[in-house]
């Protein structure tokens, strides 16, 4: 009776402990606050990106939904945040990233029944719809939002009444990256639950999954709402790191630009997000400085060539690497296992 | 009020002509094509080159906008096009959006980030008065060319052998292949005219929709939606869904100058949760 639950929870245990390389990656992500103290600004950016593209990922690397209106809840969340912060109702950082959250949350357990319907195109043309609708509005109620000049004149209060926020950031990136990993073992938890599992099989395949007892559009509206809360968390870091708010962060380039951060690092693995986001953040410093204006003819050129090359085939590339390092890693904590 | 109509009428055809190619490409192929404003700020540039730079008679110029767009297209769609089709909505969305940032960074480079004018003839200028109503020459001469065209385009795919192979190879792929149809070459075909139509589309809305590296981004939304509430089966459905939008947008404009866009953007959804098919599609057994 016992043993076959037995071992399928053993399994899912097994499959969801932390491999040493993971934890040197998070070891390294906080060391980072010592090593490049001077690059705390753009860290931060990085690691918001990092946080929006991880809130992608779960929709569209393990959930299938292909969308281009995740900045609809970004922006949200990032004027709520602005507007509490301006207004003085929530003075504490930490409490008003939350209420963010749950507000964005909030606009994707609405949508969500929307985004259910129909195909591909359909699920595009609506993501893309509301995002661009939110802009719309924000821009249309100009005297509450500043309109296209933005929203000035936030403070954030210091975090719990202790912490300010400097102007070189040390602050705002401690703050995020510690954000980051909440969200981020929140996000792993999910993926590794039996929750995850259903919807990697949904991914496969909608109707076999429904034909073995899935229930696919409640698991779809839940990891929809999760995903929503994750982006507005990211939306609202922004605003409150940067004290401003402007309507660019409903545009869809955002969108657009995060699909690639997502393909750069791989869909459908927690890290492609994070290792995604460093790696155009890096390209995009990179191009930056050697023409200022054409960069963005350059990052298209990246997302055509990824496609023309295949992702599978890139994968297949990278394997060996990848499968070498794993290797290193067990290996490194595989001998003193032994010996005990 | 009538001229608000009438302009609307204008705007509409225009979208519609340049909104065509898209729902054939994508109710053939189910591909995606977010870059096809791309191809029509292409003959827009190419008519702005032509006739200011090389002075050419802004009549002979917008036939040469279609020729050159319609070879673009085709070029793109044998050597880039070709090898997206079978993969995942996925990748055909991140191939398109990379190919619309290389046009936006590449006119930028080449022509600058202001805005072009096409110079138009001075006989197309000013307006007539009708009925007490105000109808400028130029929109008046869309309307026409639109408006031929669209006739232009049902005759062709109702009543010629290519238009029955069209339509065949739109409604179910695989059994046209299987009576003899050579799909890729319709569809070769059908992406350069569709390109093409774009360009003259854009060569003529240069003066009404205004021309800057932004243009692929900016209209993008509006294809889309032309293609979305119209349905991808027939040619008269993206007609109607581009009028509609077009005196929409006008009015919106014209009314409710800050919430226009939101409006056509709210009634977008509403459509596509109403029907996902399209608002003026038929419904087919696929």
């Amino acid at each position: 009776m016992i043993p076959v639950s037995g071992e399928i929870s053993s399994y899912l245990s097994r499959r969801g402990r932390w491999s040493p390389l993971e934890i040197a990656f998070w070891i390294f992500a906080f060391a980072s606050i010592w090593l490049f103290p001077g690059k705390h600004l753009i860290l931060t950016e990085t690691a918001i990106l990092a946080l929006f593209a991880l809130s992608l990922d779960l929709i569209l690397g393990y959930a299938g939904i292909i969308s281009l209106g995740q900045a609809a809840f970004f922006g949200l969340a990032g004027y709520f945040s602005g507007l509490v912060a301006k207004y003085g109702l929530i003075n504490d950082p930490v409490l008003a990233l939350l209420a963010a959250s749950l507000v964005a949350a909030a606009l994707g357990f609405i949508t969500s029944f929307l985004v259910l319907r129909g195909s591909d195109l359909s699920r595009l043309m609506v993501t893309l719809g509301i995002a661009l609708m939110l802009g719309e509005i924000a821009n249309r109620f100009s005297n509450i939002t500043g309109g296209a000049d933005g929203l000035q004149g936030v403070t954030v209060a210091p975090i719990f009444g202790l912490f300010r926020f400097d102007m070189f950031g040390h602050t705002g990136y401690i703050y995020t990256l510690i954000v980051l990993f909440i969200c981020f073992v929140v996000a792993r938890r999910i993926v590794y639950s039996p929750f995850g599992l259903s919807l990697r099989a949904l991914k496969g395949n909608t109707l076999r999954a429904a034909a073995i007892g899935i229930p696919v559009n409640r698991r779809l509206v839940a990891i929809y709402t999760v995903s929503a809360g994750m982006a507005g968390m990211a939306g609202a870091l922004l605003t409150q790191t940067t004290a401003f708010c402007s309507l660019d962060v409903f545009s869809f380039e955002r969108s657009a630009d995060l699909l690639l951060v997502l393909i750069i690092g791989g869909a459908g693995y927690l890290y492609g997000g994070l290792i995604g986001a460093v790696i155009y953040k890096f390209l995009q410093d990179w191009i930056a400085s050697l023409t200022p204006q054409y960069w963005q003819f350059w990052i298209g050129f990246v997302l055509v060539a990824i496609v023309l090359a295949g992702r599978e085939r890139i994968e297949e590339w990278t394997a060996a690497g990848r499968a070498w390092i794993v290797g290193v890693g067990t290996r490194l904590t595989a001998r003193p296992a032994t010996r005990t | 009020m009538l001229t608000i109509l009438f302009d609307g009428v204008a705007y509409g055809m225009l979208l519609f002509v340049l909104a065509c190619g898209l729902s054939v490409t994508l109710g053939l192929m189910n591909f995606i094509n977010l870059a096809h404003g791309a191809f029509a700020m292409a003959g827009g540039y190419c008519t702005v080159v032509l006739v200011n730079r090389l002075g050419v008679p802004f009549a002979l110029g917008l036939p040469l906008a279609f020729v050159v767009t319609a070879a673009i297209g085709a070029l793109f769609e044998r050597t880039l096009y070709a090898h997206v089709y079978r993969r995942s909505h996925l990748d055909q969305v991140l191939f398109t959006i990379g190919l619309v940032f290389m046009s936006v960074a590449a006119v930028d480079y080449f022509a600058g980030s202001s805005q072009q004018f096409v110079i138009i003839p001075e006989a197309l200028r000013g307006q007539f008065i009708v009925f007490g109503v105000g109808m400028s020459k130029y929109r008046l001469l869309i309307i026409l060319i639109c408006g031929l065209l669209t006739v232009a385009l049902q005759l062709l795919i109702a009543k010629t052998r290519f238009g029955s192979r069209l339509r065949a190879a739109v409604d179910d792929q695989r059994v046209a292949r299987g009576l003899g149809i050579n799909v890729g070459a319709v569809f070769t075909l059908t992406f350069a005219f569709g390109s093409g139509l774009a360009g003259l589309g854009g060569a003529l809305g240069a003066e009404i929709l205004g021309l800057d590296p932004s243009f692929p981004l900016k209209y993008m939304i509006y294809f889309l939606i032309v293609v979305t509430v119209g349905g991808t089966t027939s040619i008269t459905g993206p007609f109607f869904a581009s009028i509609l939008l077009g005196v929409a947008d006008v009015a919106g404009k014209y009314y409710v100058p800050k919430l226009g866009a939101f409006v056509i953007y709210a009634f977008m959804i509403l459509v596509l949760i109403w029907r996902p098919q399209g608002l003026f599609a038929r419904n087919t057994a696929r």
